[in-house]
This record gives structure tokens, sequence and C-alpha cells, in this order.
């Protein structure tokens, strides 16, 4: 058995490597002086309010939520009429697109960063908040193209000609039975897009770094320039946020499976 | 609804919205950084259209030979302590339950989503002297003061781990959870202990796989930027980081354009080999 | 003209043909089955008919209009596929009344008849039953229901049964036949199973090949059949090389058949199934082969005979007459009332 307990205690240690970090922040930002200490010296969920009291890191935050909410729908928009065309179509050269969706992501985030900066500056509107809005859509555009494609793929054929024998044309198939099962799909893009975007620092800072803080923004400058809890209490936030979203999207869809799993017969 | 090739030009429409932004703002853009690696910097901050090469020679200097090197190295080292601990964990974790898994994927997810900044900010509480891990070795006795653990190369090294180890777990996670359980049933019922049957039976059938997941965490890590800067001290400072120095604070484009290009056809490379591997796999 | 006719229908994929020169008429109201081995092109017509497919030449009529260039959901059919093609995403009752709804029936409409299909089909009650609750007999019934639902001109069926375990087959084989009956609909079913294509078809359609080999009732097809292939798809057969000389009499195995008079001097191909194969004592100018084989299945005794250089089956009852053992020698009688002789 002690091969049992040595797995256990590996599975064990990794956890705590991964837990670690999270629980010392969590410990930080209830410290009720403004100093990094841990275990918290006193405790406090002022920090906590501070994110929605404080002009600087409420603006923050609205900022961050209004470019995620906005760039996940622009990425979904963008993504959405590409699956469906190459699913619907037999277009071998389209696939390109798909290349170029998938590209900024897999490459080193400075590259995207770059190139776009550059391309704001030449183009002008350099450090417009639409810019970040943009920019954030075609960096995190893979990822509801990945779901939709995902989703598309798993719609049996015989569906769509059961529907048109029933006397569904094109438009109707698309509204009552394509659109009902991709739907978890279009959901589970967006909330991953969404997410990706709050957490997202080079891309935001590179665009529109000079003349809007993001959260992410304003926690580096706050490493850099003077310390205070409150950039613990909203990271605690931020996971927080994504443990919400991941959760919800595995209540809705099968997570493994959208992770690489086959389909199994478990519930 | 057939699937044949489009025919009108209103066949056609749902590609037009996602093309042109994706030519416009990722093509242009792409194409922008190109052009500007091969022109003429200015002093002063500003830069001509022009062409030389004068950018991919200042690659040959010893300043960015060591840069590079230590940026290789760095991720090299990160991609196989990230892959090595990810491995058995994922194996491990694979063999759980659906409903585990869930869990455990919805909290692998949570924290590769989580900032490079949360991440550098975490691990710099973890190693500072007032609220770090040295804190706890003091009051177990194992050491007679707290001290900073950073800036320093191990804890770059830590939160490069880090941060690669959820995404070395995805990217190992299709491959493990569609492994035949029978294989190790079998090397048991030959007589291995779990362990030996582990490291005799599933590390080489999933050879390939492992190699790719060490390919394209190597690639996340090339992108790491924030981390060398929260944790490390100049000398520690990898290519990305000097990348966005260049292009912002030295005012120096060209330059960055340059090493950011460098930087694009490596992991291009490293992304094409890892697809290469994956067909050799697939038609093995 | 009512029912469905096809004329000189054709499917070719590149340079293969996979269905070749089809012309076929189906009464209004008649249970046809398209039978034929795998890659026959039996499920290719079948979706040619209902529009899935374009036929690469040829045209489909149905009571008089020429339905070609029709579109699938214009057709007004009702189709079970072989995968049954059930939405996930609705339940029973909302599966059935996907025809209604799409339509713009009334909500009252769709209840009903809805409640009415259920009850045809034997499911009364399962309306908000979730789909992949259903055992496999009940999802074949939905579907079946389901392409009802419209009363459609035309009921097509591609091998809606091979999924179902072998008694559910039998029992569902009498239960389509007898809907269809009462529905008097005019149905066509695609098949691989002679046994099935038997019990339910007024017409069978023997298809090999891309070509129609006959098209005849089930139990004319299956004691004349118009060429080898047909005798040997349907049921199991002997087939024996014959020569006929210049009077018509016809040879097999160096010994004259008597009564079998054929058109001559050639060669042919006799057929003579199992059951009606005789087994005597050598002798009388019979040809004389040896037992090499004798498989006793309880109700029946098949016995294995090798008669030059050939294998032939006889079929008996046991109680029909004495068993030969593995060994012996026997005459074999061809009793030309049973036999069919065929082209070479």
């Amino acid at each position: 058995m002690s091969t049992r307990l040595l797995q256990r205690l590996f599975f064990g240690a990794i956890t705590l490597f991964l837990a670690a970090p999270i629980v010392i922040v969590a410990g930080v930002s209830l410290n009720e002086r403004q100093t990094l200490a841990f275990p918290p010296q006193g405790l406090s969920w002022s920090w906590y309010a501070e994110i929605f009291s404080d002009p600087g890191w409420r603006g923050a935050l609205l900022a961050s939520l209004a470019l995620a909410t906005l760039s996940a729908a622009l990425a979904t928009a963008i993504a959405l009429p590409l699956a469906w065309f190459l699913w619907r179509r037999y277009a071998p050269w389209a696939n390109i697109f798909r290349l170029l969706g998938v590209a900024p992501f897999v490459l080193p985030p400075v590259i995207t960063a770059l190139g776009l900066l550059s391309f704001w500056v030449t183009a002008g509107g350099y450090g417009q908040p639409w810019t970040a809005v943009i920019s954030h859509a075609i960096f995190f555009v893979t990822l509801p193209l990945v779901t939709l494609t995902l989703g598309l793929d798993a719609i049996d054929r015989s569906l769509i000609e059961a529907a048109s024998t029933m006397g569904a044309d094109d438009r109707t198939v698309l509204r009552t039975v394509v659109f009902p099962l991709i739907l978890p799909n279009l959901v589970c893009g967006y909330a991953f897009a969404f997410v990706l975007s709050l957490n997202e620092y080079i891309v935001a800072y590179m665009t529109i770094g000079f003349t809007l803080e993001t959260l992410p923004i304003k926690i580096f400058n706050a490493l850099r320039y003077g310390y205070t809890p409150t950039m613990a209490s909203v990271s605690i936030f931020f996971i927080a946020i994504s443990a919400l979203v991941f959760t919800l999207v595995a209540r809705w869809g099968d997570l493994p499976r959208l992770l690489g799993a086959l389909p199994s017969d478990e519930h | 609804m057939r699937r044949e090739p489009p025919r009108r030009a209103a066949d056609y429409a749902p590609l037009v919205f996602p093309a042109l932004m994706l030519l416009v703002f990722f093509v242009v853009p792409f194409g922008t950084m190109v052009a500007v690696s091969f022109f003429r910097r200015q002093p002063g901050g500003f830069y001509t259209p022009d062409f030389v090469l004068g950018n991919y020679e200042r690659f040959l200097s010893p300043f960015f030979g060591n840069v590079l090197a230590f940026s290789l190295a760095l991720a090299t080292l990160a991609a196989i302590c990230a892959v090595a601990l990810a491995f058995p964990f994922t194996y491990l974790l694979t063999r759980r339950p659906r409903r585990v898994q869930t869990r455990w994927l919805i909290g692998l997810l949570s924290l590769l989503s989580l900032s490079e900044v949360i991440i550098g900010f975490a691990w710099s509480t973890l190693f500072s002297r007032t609220a770090g891990i040295t804190n706890l070795l003091v009051a177990l006795g194992l050491m007679s003061q707290p001290r900073a653990l950073l800036p320093s190369f191990g804890a770059v090294l830590t939160g490069m781990v880090y941060q690669a180890l959820p995404y070395a777990v995805l990217v190992l996670y299709p491959a493990l959870v569609r492994l035949d359980p029978t294989l190790i049933e079998a090397a048991r019922t030959l007589g291995a202990h779990p362990a030996r049957a582990f490291f005799n039976v599933v590390v080489p059938a999933l050879r390939s796989t492992i190699v790719a997941a060490l390919i394209m965490v190597f690639v996340f890590e090339l992108g790491s930027y924030l981390l060398p800067q929260i944790l490390g001290r100049p000398q520690h400072w990898t290519l990305s980081v000097l990348i966005t120095d260049q292009a912002i604070y030295q005012s120096n484009m060209p330059f960055a354009a340059a090493m950011a290009l460098f930087l694009v056809l490596l992991s291009l490379a490293l992304v094409g080999l890892t697809l290469l591997i994956g067909r050799k796999e697939g038609a093995a | 003209m009512t029912g469905l006719v096809l004329r000189d229908i054709s499917k070719r994929f590149g340079a293969t043909t996979v269905v070749d020169q089809v012309q076929l008429t189906v009464p209004e109201g008649g249970f046809v089955c398209l039978l034929g081995p795998s890659g026959c092109g039996k499920t290719t017509l079948l979706r040619m008919i209902a529009g899935l497919e374009a036929p690469s030449t040829g045209a489909v009529w149905l009571d008089g209009e020429d339905i070609t260039a029709v579109p699938t959901h214009q057709r007004n059919l009702g189709m079970v596929f072989q995968s049954l093609a059930l939405f996930p995403h609705l339940s029973v009752g909302e599966n059935i009344a996907y025809p209604l709804r799409i339509r713009g029936r009334s909500r009252a409409e769709q209840a009903r008849r809805t409640e009415e299909l259920l009850n045809l089909i034997h499911l009364p009650g399962f309306g908000d039953r979730p789909v992949a609750k259903l055992s496999g007999g009940q999802r074949q019934r939905v579907a079946i229901a389901r392409a009802l639902a419209l009363s459609p001109r035309l009921f097509l069926l591609d091998e809606p049964l091979s999924a179902l375990d072998a008694k559910l087959r039998e029992a569902m084989q009498v239960e389509l036949r007898q809907l269809q009956q009462r529905l008097g609909i005019t149905t066509i079913v695609v098949t691989h199973d002679q046994r099935e294509a038997m019990t339910m078809a007024d017409l069978v359609v023997v298809m090999g090949e891309g070509r129609i080999r006959q098209v005849a009732a089930p139990i004319e097809i299956y004691r004349h059949p118009a060429d080898a292939f047909v005798a040997d798809f349907i049921g199991s057969t002997n087939l024996i090389e014959l020569q006929l000389d210049a009077n018509g009499r016809a040879w097999a195995f160096g010994c004259a058949l008597p009564g079998l008079l054929a058109q001559g001097p050639g060669r042919a191909t006799l057929s003579i199934r199992p059951e009606d194969l005789q087994l005597t004592a050598p002798g009388d100018g019979a040809p004389v082969g040896r037992v090499s084989f004798v498989r006793d299945l309880g109700a029946t005794i098949e016995t294995f005979v090798e008669v030059g250089g050939k294998v032939l089956v006889a079929v008996t009852t046991p109680r029909a007459r004495a068993q030969a053992q593995p060994g012996d020698a026997v005459g074999v009688v061809l009793p030309p009332e049973n036999c069919v002789v065929l082209a070479s």
C-alpha cells in the first residue's frame, strides 16, 4: 500500500504548491493594517470594500469588466460566422482564417502586443479605449472559434437531413436544430474569452496602458510604486470570478469533454 | 443542407466580417512589424522607412546573445520542471472519477487564466521577508531569521513553473484521459509494481505526447514577461522583457520588431515541430 | 398516374457509377423493399427519392408531377434514418411535433396530433420524456411517429431495424407492416435482410451493383429468381452448371436430367433450393455423390453432399427420410418442377 501513500503524498504536494500562493494572498488581503503581513495581524474586510469604494480601483475594475464584456462579444461575433462557414461549406482554402485566428494566441503575447502597438501608432487611434476592445478580440478569437468548431463538428449530419425531410429549409434548420445544439459552446467560448480578457496584461498595457488602467495594469503599478492589501483582495476577487465562470460552464456543458476527453456514459 | 463548395456570392457572406477583421487587425499589424524591423532608427526615438539589416546585426552582440541564451535556458528549464511535475499529476488525475476531474479542471482553468501580475504578486509575497514562507521556517525552527528570497533566479523559476503547471496539465490531459487503463493492468498481471509499470509502460507509450507538451510549454514560457521583472533582477530579464523595454523605454522600435520577428519564427518552427510529431504519432 | 415513378435514374460519384439506369414504379399505398447487399446502391436510390442526393441522370415523378428539382423540404415526405436522428435537445413530444411546429401549426393542434401519434405507436403519455431515456425499440417508434406526423405522401425508411436485437426486430417488422396497412401510405424500406423483405413487402426490388435485378412479390422472387445473383441472395440455393445439348436436354455431372428442357445447345445454371433436393440410394442414372457432412439442427437436418467437385446441400425434417451418414454414397435427384434454369 506504500505506492498508494506515495501517490497521495505527491498529489497533495502538488496541490499544496498550487494552492499555497492563493492562501497566502487571501490571508494578506484580510490584514488590518496597510502592510504586507502573513499570518494577518487583525482581520478586516476593508480591503475588499476598497475595490469598490476607492475611485482608482473602482475605475480600473469597471474598465476591466467593460473591456472583457465587449471584447469577448466581439471575439465571439468574429468566430461564429467563421466557424459556421467552415462547417457548412466545403472550402479548404478558408482554413487560412482558422490559422489566423489561432496564431495570436499561440505565439508569445508580446509579439501580438507589439504588432498591435505599431499598428495603432501608425493608423491612428493609439490610446483610445476601443483599440483595446479590438485588440483583445483579435487576441482571443481562437477561444470561441475552437469551442464552436467542436460543437458544430459534433452535430450528427443526419439530424440536419431529418429536419429537411420534415419540411425545414436552411434557415429553419439553423434556427431550430443547429443553434440550440451549439449554444453551450457559444457560451463557453464567450466565458473563456471574458475571463482571459479580465486577466490580460500585456496587450492592454501596450495599447491603452498610458491612458487607461485596467486592473492588471493597476496591480502592476501598485507593485512598483506602493503596496496596498487591495492588490491582494483584487487578486482573490479575480480568482473567485474565474472559478464562478468556469463552474457555470461546467454545469451547463461537459467540461472534461470540452478539454479533450471522450464523451462518457457516466453522469 | 449538404456540404458543398460555395456557389453564389451570397454563400460567401458569413466569411466577410471575420476575414476583414483578421486581415486588418492581425495580418496588417504583423506586416507592419515585419516592415518596421527593417527600418532605420533615428536618434530621438523616431524611425524612417528604410531597408537596413542593422537591427538584425545587433543580434550578434554579446549583450543580445546573453539575453537570448538566458531566455532559452530559462524556458527550457521551466518547461522540463513543469512537465515533469505535470505528467504524473495529470495521470493520477485522469484515474479519478469524472466528477472529481471536473472540479479539478475548474480549479486549473481558474489558475491558468490568472493574470501573470497576480501570480507575480502572490509569489513575491510568498518569498518576502515579512509575509513569506521563511516566516514559517523560522516558526518551525529551521531558520533563525526571516529572509527575502527574491529577487533571485530561483524565485523567477518557481514563478514560471507555477504559471506553466496548469497549462502543462491541460496540454497533457487529452492524451492521458484517453489512455487505455488496461495497459497498466496488463503490466501488473505480468508482475510489475505499479510505479514500475508507470515508468516502463505509460511513459514510453506517451513519449511523443511528452515531447509535444515540452515544446508547447517551452513556447508558452518564452512569452513570460512580467514574472522575470517582478521576481528577478535585470540580469534575469528575458527576451520578451527586452523587446518591450526597447520598444517603449528605449524608443527603438526597429530593434524591438526585429527581435519580435525572431521570436515568432522560433515559436512557429517549434509549433510546426509539435504538429509534425503529432502527425507521425497519428500515422503510426 | 399516381404513385412513385423513377425513370432512367443514375448516380455517379466521379468515375464510380453507384446507381445504374433504374426504372421503377411503386403503386400508391404499396409497401416496397429495396433489397440487396451493402454497396448495391439501395440507400443512394432512397436518398435520391428523398431529394438528399441529386440524380446524375433521370427523373423522379410523384403523383404525376416531376419532383426531381424540388428540394427535400418541399417534397412532403416522412423519412426514418438508420441512426434515427432524434433531436437530442427536444423531448419525445417535441420531436414528434417538430414538423407541425415549423409549419406554424397551433399549439392545440400540435398537442392533439402528438397524442394521437403516441397512441398509434403504443407509447401514451411519453410526451415529456427526454429522448436519451428511451430504449432502442421506443426510440424507433418515436422516429416513425415523427415521420408520419404530417401524413406524408411517401414514407421512406433506411435500414430502420438494423440497430435492434433479433427478437425486437422480428416484432417490429410485423408492427411496421400492420401500421402501413392501417394508414395505407406508400412505403419504401431499404434493407439487406431478406427475411425482413419477405415479411413486410408487397413488392421486393432486388438490387445488385447499382442495377435492379428483379422486381416481384416476395414468394415469386423466391420460387422464380431471375438470375444467379437473385437466386443466391434470397434464401440459400444450390447452383449447378448445366450443359444443354442440341435437343435442349440438360446434362449435369455427366448425367442426363430427365424432364428438364431448355433452349440449347450451350451452357446454363440451374438453381434448386435445398429443401427440394432429394437424396436416394445410388443407381437409376442419377448423379452419385458422397456425403461429406451432416448438420442436425433439431428442427431440420442439413446434409452436405460432394458431387463432381461441388458441394450441394439438402435440407429435410428428421421424419422425412432415413438419415445419411458422412461417407455414404447417395444419388442426387433434381425434380424438374423445382428447378429454375437461369442464363449462365
